[in-house]
């Protein structure tokens, strides 16, 4: 019983799951139900008072979930996750714990198109007031700062061209201004980057993506980093200060280190409902087991594509940071020394033309608004997903009308080249 | 003993050893965390003790209060402090003057003293401060892990189907130490600074 360290590899495969008590099973069993007996009236009250340790309601947790999320939070080296129903629910279940309407978020101005449609649209409504800042420019982070600046929310690798965010500099902005980093490390996965390592205090995901990692199932994730604490200043009332909903419990008191997990599936979960359903958080551990050997298969690939394509005539311009010449290679020398991830984006000599015809001819490369599948992926940002902005937007967000997105799957790298070399030929 | 960062051994024996708790500031109000606390180890079959100077002659969950620890009328195996960490002191003090010293004295979530633990290791007693027993049973069983906790722990055994109030083994292979590196990290900040 020596406390020794096991390996990424073993947590992926091992951690939150053991043989099922009743039947034996060994692998985790789908719990595809609502509910939960109690064992009597006591029992009950206990569970619904956050007294007993159990399940009620799978609305706000059920026994598959929990496993898939004690496995991130394991791999993650976080004290607790949450599983919901997508990466978008955990975005607005973590941030419903820590702004009041009203109060800001800085937010980084590199993310996955939909999060900055929810943050700028769908948050603003709410009073959750979004001010941008420059990945790049760690500045940029500081002068945004306010005195109702609640958190800070950026990408570990960010969209759409896979550049590397400096997740400790950003760090030492948010202690300096008391508020905790969140980390969207979708496209990383814990794999390549464990953003709590660098000074996050919250990690999300859309386990949509690298962690299911077969293109099947819908899920997002929490991870609490158990390293702010909550109760100084009084800013963050759902955690520091009694809840009416739960008889005037504190939160923080009670639960410690792990106290904003905690928050998100009493206070955000359970009253505003985007439960994951047993069966995806099935599927999605299912992916997880081969995490390792997935992430690092997509990463051999990327680099040998972002090679094939950087010599490749047709070609303007390449963005991968796992390339040496690349703007970010530093970066993720540093933070992601296993690989550079698996999407990013690339110019055509040709333009808007030669975008739309790349995607026509593609065999292998399926042409869709997703990533982090076994499958290699194309968009061609212009004419679909950033389709309803001008030019000069466009070219601002990273998806002018030359621009490919790629996500590279675990196909034989050569194939994907030769995928490639005949759809640039003519 | 490092009070940063508890191997799980040292916390998996006591947890495994300690039969007796004296809980002092055991609160009968059922939303405060020590009431959580004294409920839980008491269906988990400790023999549990509530010491609340404020609550004598009232019962929690049919154990009768006690005024102070000299109160209790015989030897218990730890104590456990529900009290801020300016009030440790005088507790471990007293504790020092019992005829049979505890075990274990044991500092709840957010409570630490490290004059106070320095006495009490000084007379041979193991200390745990700023941790919570309740937390620290469900994490080591992964009884918590319901709550999606890392538990820290792993284990290919098949567990007993369980029962109500029953003890649970804590005998699992460890991952680490009692919490992730990160927490254990914010923690010693946040106790340095203090």
């Amino acid at each position: 019983m020596s406390d020794r360290l096991p390996g990424f590899s073993t947590l992926a495969v091992h951690a939150g799951a053991q043989p099922d008590p009743t039947t034996g099973a060994r692998a985790t069993p789908i719990y595809q139900t609502t509910s939960f007996v109690f064992n009597d009236a006591d029992h009950a009250a206990s569970l619904f008072g956050l007294q007993a340790f159990g399940n009620i309601y799978t609305r706000i947790g059920n026994p598959t979930n929990a496993v898939l999320e004690e496995r991130v939070a394991a791999l993650e080296g976080g004290t607790a996750a949450l599983a919901v129903a997508s990466g978008h629910a955990a975005q607005v279940v973590v941030l419903q714990q820590l702004l009041q309407p009203g109060d800001e978020f800085i937010a980084a101005r590199k993310l996955y198109g939909g999060s900055i449609n929810q943050f700028a649209h769908a948050f603003k409504s709410f009073g959750w007031n979004v001010v941008w800042a420059d990945p790049d420019d760690v500045a940029s982070f500081e002068r945004a700062v306010t005195p109702r600046t609640k958190a800070i929310f950026i990408e570990s690798i960010a969209n759409p061209a896979g550049s590397i965010t400096d997740i400790e500099a950003i760090s030492t902005v948010a202690r300096k201004a008391g508020v905790p980093l969140i980390v969207d490390n979708t496209l990383a996965s814990p794999y390549l980057i464990r953003p709590i390592d660098h000074g996050a205090d919250i990690v999300v995901h859309s386990l949509t993506k690298f962690l299911g990692g077969h293109g099947n199932s819908l899920g997002g994730i929490i991870v609490d980093a158990g390293t702010f604490d909550w109760s100084a200043g009084g800013k963050y009332p759902m955690l520091s200060e009694p809840r009416p909903e739960y008889h005037g419990i504190r939160l923080q008191e009670t639960f410690g280190n792990f106290a904003f997990a905690i928050a998100c599936r009493v206070l955000g979960l359970r009253d505003l409902g985007p439960a994951l359903s047993p069966f995806n958080a099935f599927m999605i551990l299912t992916g997880i087991e081969t995490l390792p050997l997935r992430m690092q298969k997509h990463c051999d690939n990327a680099k040998a594509v972002a090679e094939f394509l950087a010599g490749h005539p047709a070609v303007s311009a390449v963005n991968y940071a796992g390339l040496a010449s690349d703007k970010y290679n530093q970066l993720a020398r540093k933070y992601a020394p296993k690989g550079a991830g698996a999407v990013f984006t690339f110019s055509l000599k040709g333009g808007y033309d030669a975008g739309v015809n790349l995607v026509s001819k593609l065999q292998l490369f399926s042409h869709l608004a997703n990533v982090g599948d076994t499958r290699s992926l194309v968009i061609h940002p212009a004419s679909t997903t950033h389709s309803q902005l001008d030019d000069a937007a466009k070219i601002k967000s990273g998806a002018g009308p030359d621009v490919v997105r790629l996500s590279i799957g675990i196909e034989d790298k050569e194939d994907l080249i030769a995928d490639l070399e005949q759809a640039l030929g003519a | 003993m490092n009070h940063d960062a508890y191997p799980d051994n040292y916390i998996r024996g006591i947890l495994n050893s300690v039969k007796s708790i004296a809980m002092v500031g055991a609160s009968p109000v059922n939303v405060r965390p020590s009431y959580f606390a004294f409920k839980y180890l008491a269906q988990r079959g400790y023999d549990m003790i509530p010491v609340n100077p404020g609550h004598v002659a009232k019962e929690l969950l049919g154990k009768p209060f006690v005024a102070s620890l000299r109160d209790i009328g015989r030897p218990v195996d730890m104590i456990d402090i529900f009290r801020n960490s300016s009030h440790i002191m005088p507790v471990v003090e007293e504790a020092l003057t019992l005829d049979l010293l505890p075990k274990v004295i044991w500092m709840q979530l957010g409570a630490r003293d490290d004059a106070a633990a320095e006495k009490a290791e000084a007379a041979g007693i193991k200390v745990v401060m700023n941790r919570c027993p309740k937390i620290e049973y469900g994490r080591l069983s992964s009884e918590i892990s319901w709550m999606g906790v890392n538990s820290r722990t792993l284990s290919s055994k098949r567990p007993p189907a369980p029962t109500q109030g029953m003890r649970l083994s804590l005998n699992r292979m460890s991952v680490g130490g009692g919490d992730t590196a990160a927490s254990d990290r914010a923690a010693k900040n946040k106790s340095e600074q203090s």
